[in-house]
């Protein structure tokens, strides 16, 4: 079992790392709707896979449609897939969602639960099962022979992208004014009321970033894995667990434990396959009996 | 007078011998798959078209009695489907039960319909268990099974050279069924086992189990998995490089499958199937007919479907009855030759010995047409694919 | 003489035509009604933690499924050597329990969200373990598990015979939720569920209190999976998925939390809409997307909560009506006691 070459293991855990930054992109997300509006928005996976198919869809079947003219192309998914999407959470925020604020949080996880429900259903009836297919970019296509490894290109953009993505949204709440305001918001909304801050605007706005983000990382998804209506379903167990370990609403957390967590199921995939799944569990549930506020988290 | 008469012509009727006995006057077929789940292209509704077909083409009648269907989502669940198999027999009158994509439903419903003497033809149910230790007199697994369609494939790479193997299964019993399978043909030709991995079922990303099945440098890497598993790893696969050293050998494909991941992922990759629609012109013929209702061509586990309940359908009618012992004794006396299955015969374990075929996947420049997926490398004759009968399976080792 | 208690009343009433079921088969299919019985004590079980102790747990379907497991295993290896079917039940209670000592001690350091989520962690590796332990079947599931003789002589292998075992089991469950919920420990949890400092301050031990109320719900939630592995002889890994456990959350909610009928209501809806939606696929999903949807934004007293207040809300005003006539004397009478 331990008999890995160093080459290998280095390649394990490029490959962990990849995953990593998927778990933190979407794991930010969810930190920032629960850490800001106090909901589990468990519609996240399903918000995911909705960006992916559009992304597909502009790309697949909208020249079908309306001429080869109108293709998307990746590029430009990435920015209209998150705002159509984001779009979606506003609507869903504004309709549904803020009815729940004053109960406890339950209802809301199990509202966005039954939105996610609706979803997959909806695609997986429209567009069964096996999912479609959908290839990198043509500038991105290719990979580079790293020694111990050869590494595709794609995937060594999603490193860089990701990275990048998750420090500007963490600077953006933690170290300007607008994120101060949120913050500030959530802890005591009266008080920022009276000084005429629009609250209930704010709390929107935020939620759609934070679906935002999740339909971002959909895009970015879409040539690695096979667009399913599934496929948000499958990342999302690991995702929560990461967010109660980085700390239920600490940015920060959520990125540092998405990487992390990337790294280790890597490790146990090289180690122990079978229980590569479980094993984020296991630390799931060890994390919230010893520091139930995560890893970086502010006990609420 | 009158009653005397009356008494006369009762007796007349009731000393005639029973020309058909069709239990509740109607015979039923049902079709019990994943109609919204992961094995909903290769089976769902299509097989349910398929099942139409074969009715259709027995004329709606058998001994006189009308042919009805029915059919349910089981969800790959194995107590949905005991349970609706359960009411279809008890009160649906149900005679026979078909496709079962998911092995553990199809196990399920064979222990019911042992009880309840009615046939079970899975379709799209392959593990070999169903021909081990839990095998009932009733049931026909007909389309194929894992070892059948591992040992095709893995027979003509070894013979190709291709000696030494790596499996990356699906940490489920129906992936360590295939790997199990696929490695005794692999040893039995000689050929070597460097390696294997189990991934959890169902995965997303086999980065990690790809990478280290390219460390092992084995000639070939053989996917004990199914459905999506399959389809991501060998995208994965194109992406890493890996398909260009080493031979990628998925042991479970269906049509729909190769449709999803496209021709230039796939192509080249050898695989076994039971049917392919553009074998001969029998085939085409009937598969027109599917399409034209399905818009898309059949998998071999909906092909199955039909060639099940049509066999079916005309053992009732040599039997003269729909009564299950009589219904097997007689499609055991038969020998099947349609669209679908050729050369088929109902061993008394259950297994449907026929001819297998091997495919290679075309270039997407070899493809005339939409589905025009596969070379016919050859035809592969059952006896030298199928499994020997495993001595656990109490019937037939009498 | 004290007044019996509606939910009481209900039960009797809906007694006898339980008890006809097996001469009807063609109107109420004995097995599916089995099958109904076995989810509603599943979902009374659940309300007994989430509707009077206020606790939501995830990880539900790991105390139904190992039960059903230990029950089946038990009856199959050994029902042929003289085991009674009464001890394999039993012990699959008794494992039950076990898993919810183990889980629940471990879970009731936290409250609220973060209890949810260990629970939700745990029920995880329970399935983990059901996947990797040989003797479950794996995802082949154990069948043909054998449903013994009641009392050494009762063929439970009849259905009908099954049937009144399963309604006599059922009626238990129900009295004993009943018994418990009215007694003066149900007061406690409801005092825990309501404001749970002053309840510490008046004197209760929470966490004691939390514990017992935890490994009582898995109990019945375990009879009730041991019962359904003996009804339909087959124990699979679905019965220790999450989808079980949100399935569970799914009839309480419907039905109603902290009612005592409405859990039995959610679990007859969502069994039948499980049953005769069959044939229609994903959309079977969508529905219970959009029931979840509905019942939490508008319904969230579920079906037999908002019966519940529409009476109260009749009765009001009928007393109201009464109480503007001179002539009445005396009390309105006893306030109309919940359903």
């Amino acid at each position: 079992m331990f008999d890995v070459s160093l080459q290998s293991l280095a390649a394990q855990l490029l490959v962990g790392l990849i995953n990593g930054c998927f778990y933190a992109m979407l794991s930010m997300g969810l930190a920032i709707i629960f850490g800001l509006l106090n909901i589990i928005n468990f519609a996240h996976g399903a918000q995911f896979m909705v960006a992916a198919f559009l992304a597909w869809m502009g790309f697949a079947q909208l020249p079908l449609l309306l001429g080869p003219a109108y293709q998307i192309n990746f590029w430009v998914a990435l920015i209209l897939a998150p705002i159509i999407v984001g779009a979606l959470g506003v609507l869903l925020e504004k309709t549904l969602l803020k009815r729940l604020y004053h109960l406890d949080h339950l209802y809301g996880l199990l509202l966005t639960f039954g939105v996610s429900l609706v979803l997959e259903g909806a695609f997986r009836h429209f567009y069964g099962i096996s999912g479609v297919s959908y290839g990198p970019p043509e500038l991105l296509q290719g990979g580079v022979d790293l020694g111990f490894m050869y590494l595709p290109l794609y995937r060594g953009f999603v490193v860089v992208a990701s990275i990048v993505i998750c420090l500007a949204t963490w600077y953006l709440f933690e170290k300007t004014k607008l994120g101060a305001l949120l913050r500030a918001g959530t802890e005591n909304p009266k008080l920022l009321q009276a000084f005429g801050v629009n609250i209930p605007l704010m709390i929107t706005l935020t939620y759609g970033f934070g679906v935002g983000l999740a339909a971002l990382a959909g895009v970015m998804a879409t040539p690695i894995m096979q667009v399913n209506p599934l496929m948000g379903a499958n990342l999302l167990n690991i995702v929560f667990a990461v967010v109660v370990i980085g700390g239920l609403g600490s940015i920060m957390g959520a990125i540092v434990s998405g990487l992390a967590l990337g790294i280790l199921e890597g490790l146990t995939k090289l180690l122990y396959p079978e229980a590569s799944t479980v094993v984020v569990f296991v630390i799931m549930a060890v994390v919230l009996l010893t520091r139930p506020a995560g890893l970086f988290g502010k006990e609420k | 007078m009158k009653l005397k008469g009356f008494a006369l012509g009762l007796a007349a009727c009731a000393s005639l011998p029973s020309l058909a006995q069709v239990s509740d006057d109607v015979v039923k077929i049902g079709v019990l798959n994943d109609l919204s789940g992961i094995y909903s292209d290769l089976s769902g509704q299509g097989s349910v078209t398929a099942a139409r077909l074969a009715i259709e083409e027995m004329g709606g009648k058998v001994l006189g009695k009308p042919v009805e269907l029915v059919f349910a989502d089981h969800q790959n669940k194995p107590d949905v489907a005991a349970n609706l198999a359960r009411g279809w027999f008890d009160q649906g009158k149900v005679d026979m039960v078909t496709d079962f994509p998911t092995t553990s439903t199809a196990l399920a419903v064979m222990e019911i319909a042992k009880q309840k003497n009615r046939v079970v033809m899975p379709s799209s149910g392959l593990a070999t268990s169903i021909l081990g230790e839990k095998c009932t007199p009733l049931t026909a697994q007909w389309t194929t099974n894992t070892y059948a369609l591992a040992a095709g494939t893995a027979r003509a790479l070894v013979k190709e050279g291709k000696k030494s193997w790596y499996f990356i299964t699906a940490d489920y019993t129906f992936g360590h069924s295939l790997e199990k399978d696929a490695s005794e043909v692999v040893k039995a030709e000689q050929g070597t086992v460097v390696g294997a991995s189990r991934h959890p079922f169902p995965g997303s990303d086999f980065s990690s189990f790809l990478l280290k099945a390219q460390a092992s440098k084995a000639d070939v890497i053989a996917l004990a998995n199914a459905g999506n598993d399959t389809v991501n790893a060998i995208k994965q696969a194109n992406e890493y490089g890996i398909s260009r050293k080493q031979v990628v050998a998925p042991l479970l494909t269906y049509i729909s499958d190769v449709h999803s991941i496209g021709l230039d992922k796939a192509q080249g990759m050898y695989l076994s199937e039971a049917f392919y629609w553009d074998y001969d012109e029998k085939s085409r013929a009937w598969a027109r007919k599917f399409f034209e209702r399905q818009k898309r061509m059949p998998t071999a586990a909906q092909a199955g479907v039909y060639s099940a309940t049509l066999n079916y359908l005309k053992a009732v009618e040599a039997a003269g009855t729909d009564e299950a012992k009589a219904v097997m004794a007689q499609l055991r006396k038969m020998t099947i030759n349609d669209a679908v299955i050729r050369n088929g015969k109902l061993r008394e374990d259950g297994a449907l010995v026929h001819d297998m075929l091997l495919l290679q996947v075309k270039a997407p420049a070899e493809s005339k047409a939409p589905w025009d997926y596969y070379k016919v490398k050859a035809v592969l004759k059952g006896a030298d694919v199928y499994p020997p009968i495993n001595p656990a399976c109490q019937i037939a080792s009498k | 003489m004290k007044a019996v208690p509606a939910p009481i009343r209900i039960l009797l009433a809906l007694l006898l035509p339980a008890l006809l079921v097996p001469a009807f088969p063609e109107l109420a299919y004995p097995v599916f009604v089995m099958k109904v019985l076995c989810y509603a004590l599943f979902a009374l079980a659940f309300n007994l933690l989430i509707g009077f102790t206020g606790l939501v747990s995830f990880g539900h379907a790991a105390f139904f499924g190992w039960a059903g497991y230990t029950t089946g295993i038990l009856m199959i290896r050994l029902s042929a050597a003289g085991l009674p079917v009464e001890l394999a039940i039993v012990a699959g209670v008794a494992v039950a329990v076990a898993i919810g000592w183990a889980i629940g001690s471990l879970a009731i350091r936290r409250t609220g969200i973060y209890f949810a989520m260990i629970t939700l962690a745990l029920s995880q590796v329970a399935y983990f373990l059901a996947v990797q332990i040989k003797w479950t079947g794996g995802e082949d599931g154990m069948q043909g598990i054998p449903r013994g003789r009641l009392l050494g002589f009762i063929d439970l292998g009849v259905d009908s015979h099954m049937y009144y075992f399963t309604l006599a089991v059922f009626v238990a469950g129900f009295l004993a939720v009943h018994r418990v919920v009215n007694s003066p420990f149900g007061q406690a949890l409801k005092a825990l569920r309501d404001n749970e400092p002053r309840a510490t301050s008046l004197g209760y031990d929470t966490d004691r209190c939390k514990l017992y109320a935890f490994m009582l719900s898995a109990g019945l939630a375990g009879l009730a999976g041991s019962l359904k592995a003996l009804v339909l002889q087959l124990s699979s890994l679905n019965d220790v998925m999450l989808s079980t456990s949100t399935e569970v959350l799914l009839m309480t909610l419907l039905g109603g939390l902290g009612t005592s009928w409405g859990p039995v209501v959610g679990a007859a809806l969502v069994v039948s809409l499980q049953n005769h939606l069959a044939a229609l696929g994903g959309v079977v999903t969508i529905i219970i997307g959009l029931t979840f949807i509905v019942c939490v934004s508008f319904f969230r007293r579920g079906l037999v909560g908002e019966l519940q207040a529409a009476l109260k809300r009749r009765t009001r005003i009928r007393e109201q009506h009464e109480q503007h006539r001179p002539e009445i004397l005396g009390s309105p009478g006893e306030q109309a006691s919940s359903v």
